[in-house]
């Protein structure tokens, strides 16, 4: 077990350094260049300037040198905005960003394993089908149309209501977050929901089931201690990747109910071609990500102790 | 003696598919055997009719609908579907409208003229005025100050307005401003313009032939869906959008499940160290965010001068299509090798290659085309993504996902602007995952799956 969370935890620094080269030499390849401005600097600031960001040495020093800032947790500098560090950025913008995809994982969650435990209560009956209509539903459509569309319902909602119901747009209260977490967890939600029902379908024909059943236990207690726990440990395998969605939905989600998050900072970014901050931002994301994916699979080792996640490695 | 009490729980209906699997004749090929399975499911069969009717409509809408998707079209923009109006030509007289007005006028303003080219309003002039300012509104003004869009103002009994005008109904108001700064709203103007079009842009764009005159009638082009912000026809940018958007989501994941079962397959025939070091550098893409790299990688591919994006974009989505479809062929092959039938191939000193065309490769078909099916929406969500945010296609080519990004700029005033794609991107995934279930289901294959 620590020798695996060990070996997991090499391959994610080494993902986490694939990309950060790659986001390097990326932002080197590009033509440009950061110090050039509209006014025109005298060549004595240029050359204090590109000695200051460490630009006059060679590559490879300057790799070197971005790479231990990296390492000691410096994203870097705006080179758009002054007096702006990438770390400064991130602090302001991430915790929105964090908020809105706990909130939307949450009702991913409990909603997924609501709907998926209807589902297979109602198996081949009509609220089965119904909610599996919508999970393919919202599975299929993107998530800025689902977006675009519940802004227009709620506008169209104020205006008939003649007051405002809901915020159209923004962030600072409760009545911002409701709609944009809903929006971005439902995809996720739809995922949950098919995963849940299928594993409870699947271990209803468990033997353990029948041995409940047959010690006579209540139908609720089978339901709750033996039927859903069991059931729930695939759920457990995709909060990884559902990390993932939730992160890179938010862009476009954030884009669109225009909430201050690094989601819709990182992507006016890459639309202004702000290199720094992308560069920084992508490498923050990055190692997010792994970091994320590594917890979900670790969290999995715990919950199942059937999972000896030294063997797992070898699937 | 006890006897055996069966309570309603204790018998389960069969699959509704089940029945039919039982009645499949045998001696049937796999292939026969796999198309009545996928036939008796309605859903399968539903998402390949959709689908054969967007890849068609797609391939052929063109060349029924040759209206040229980039058409500009200032004089129509932002239309809702309509069908081929008529128009009167008329000489646009833009920069001359100081036209000598008849001497006798009623008190209250009328119209000289009224086409969508121009509204000509005169009224009785007033003693002492300094200017007469004109406001339009699009319906009745409800009290004196709900006069609507400020056009201007006149030192003459006279005004010509060509603004943005539409067929319509439109209210002016013209207000007198006396030198005592005193100000008097004359009686409103209801003007409903008759669509007209410029002589000269009409030759240009080629509607009528050289030898039209001014009062002649044309039919313009019939916009089925409209027009979008610079008034080009909707419908043909749909067609043409969801050439780029299909060609890019058929093509990517088909060139990277080919290159990932190529990889796969000699990782898992080789097996050993090779295969080892072969699946780490597989497992290691993976493990990459997708669509961050995605941005990454479009970023870093850049948009040349001259290009539309959609190279690079196949680029970016085989580069981190391949190792899904690697590591699926790989396992399947493992899988495959520990089979009797193959050590018995082996054994009758069958070589490598009769192993591959005639147990292996057949065999790892099924998991192919259902990976297939699950990768194209994946690719078709990935070009929507990255168009949507201002990394995907762009002008001259256009796809669905940047048609979307079009559209969402105007969702409050011509939401149709976006649900067509959206509706068109929504309904081709749909298909697919439709599709992949049906064909998942009747190949029996077991696979993961995870939030894209």
């Amino acid at each position: 077990m620590g020798l695996y969370i060990l070996k997991r935890c090499l391959y994610g620094l080494v993902t986490v350094w694939f990309i950060a080269t790659a986001t390097f030499f990326a932002m080197h390849a590009l033509p440009g260049d950061p110090l050039a401005e509209d006014k025109a600097v005298s060549p004595e600031i240029r050359r204090n300037l590109e000695q200051y960001y460490g630009l006059d040495k060679p590559l490879y020093q300057q790799y070197a040198r971005y790479l231990s800032n990296m390492a000691r947790g410096d994203l870097g500098v705006s080179f758009t905005q002054k007096n702006r560090s990438v770390n400064d950025i991130v602090a302001e913008h991430f915790p929105v960003s964090a908020a809105l995809g706990c909130l939307s994982l949450l009702f991913a969650a409990l909603g997924g394993v609501l709907w998926g435990g209807l589902a297979a209560r109602f198996r081949n009956r009509w609220p089965d089908n119904l909610i599996m209509l919508c999970v393919i539903l919202f599975i299929s459509v993107p998530g800025f149309v689902l977006a675009a569309l519940a802004q227009l319902s709620i506008v169209e909602i104020n205006r008939w209501l003649g007051w405002t119901l809901l915020p159209v747009a923004g962030w600072g209260s409760l009545a911002h977050m409701w709609v944009p977490s809903i929006v971005l967890g439902l995809a996720t939600m739809a995922y949950l929901a098919r995963l849940t029902r299928a594993s409870l379908l699947e271990n209803s024909q468990q033997e353990y089931l029948r041995m409940a059943r047959a010690k006579g236990l209540s139908r609720r207690r089978i339901f709750w201690h033996h039927e859903l726990r069991n059931a729930l440990l695939p759920v457990v395998t995709v909060l990884g990747p559902a990390v993932a969605a939730v992160t890179t939905g938010g862009f476009v989600v954030e884009l669109i109910f225009a909430i201050p998050g690094l989601g819709r900072y990182f992507v006016q970014a890459v639309q202004q071609l702000d290199y720094t901050v992308i560069m920084g931002t992508t490498v923050f994301y990055g190692a997010f990500l792994v970091l994320m994916v590594l917890l979900a699979d670790i969290v999995y080792g715990l919950v199942d102790p059937r999972v000896s996640l030294a063997e797992a490695d070898h699937v | 003696m006890s006897e055996l009490h069966y309570q309603p729980d204790d018998f389960e209906a069969l699959p509704e598919n089940a029945r039919q699997q039982q009645e499949i004749p045998p001696g049937l090929s796999y292939w026969a055997k796999v198309w009545l399975r996928f036939r008796v499911n309605p859903r399968s069969l539903l998402s390949l009719l959709t689908l054969t009717l967007l890849i068609s409509m797609v391939l052929l809408g063109p060349l029924i609908w040759s209206q040229d998707p980039s058409q500009i079209w200032l004089e129509s923009r932002l239309q809702d579907s309509q069908g081929g109006l008529v128009a009167v030509l008329v000489e646009p007289e833009l920069w001359q409208p100081n036209i000598r007005p008849p001497v006798t006028v009623p008190a209250r303003p009328i119209a000289l003229l009224a086409t969508t080219e121009q509204v000509r309003i005169q009224w009785a002039p007033l003693a002492d005025v300094r200017h007469y300012w004109l406001y339009r509104h699009t319906r009745m003004p409800q009290d004196k100050d709900d006069v609507g869009l400020p056009l201007g103002y006149s030192d003459t009994p006279w005004y010509e307005d060509q603004l943005n005008l539409k067929s319509r109904l439109y209210v002016y108001t013209v207000v007198a401003e006396f030198t005592d700064d005193t100000q008097v709203a004359l009686p409103v103007l209801e003007v409903t313009p008759q669509l007209a079009i410029g002589l000269s842009s009409a030759r240009l764009q080629g509607l009528v032939a050289e030898s039209a005159i001014v009062g002649d009638t044309v039919t313009l082009p019939a916009h089925p869906l409209g027009t979008d912000a610079l008034g080009r026809d909707t419908l043909a940018r749909l067609l043409l959008g969801g050439r780029t958007s299909l060609f890019i989501g058929l093509i990517a994941p088909l060139v990277a499940v080919f290159l990932g079962a190529i990889y796969g397959g000699i990782a898992g025939l080789t097996g050993g160290r090779t295969d080892e070091i072969m699946m780490r550098f597989a497992d290691f893409i993976i493990a990459l965010p997708f669509l961050l790299f995605m941005i990454l990688l479009k970023v870093l591919l850049g948009i040349g001068p001259g290009e539309n994006g959609i190279m690079p974009m196949l680029l970016a989505l085989i580069i981190l299509g391949w190792p899904a479809s690697a590591r699926l062929v790989r396992g399947q092959i493992l899988q495959l090798r520990q089979q009797d039938y193959v050590n018995a191939a082996l054994l009758l000193g069958a070589n490598r290659r009769y192993l591959l065309g005639r147990h292996l490769l057949p065999n790892v078909m099924g998991v192919l085309l259902v990976a297939l099916s699950f990768a194209i929406p994946q690719a078709i969500f990935a070009e929507a993504f990255l168009s949507f945010i201002g990394l995907g296609v762009t002008a001259p080519a256009t796809s669905w996902g940047t048609l979307s990004n079009e559209g969402m700029r105007l969702i409050l005033s011509h939401p149709q602007q976006l649900l067509f794609p959206a509706a068109c991107i929504s309904l081709t995934v749909l298909g697919f995952n439709l599709l992949g279930d049906g064909l998942r289901d009747a190949l029996d294959i077991q696979m993961q799956e995870g939030p894209a």
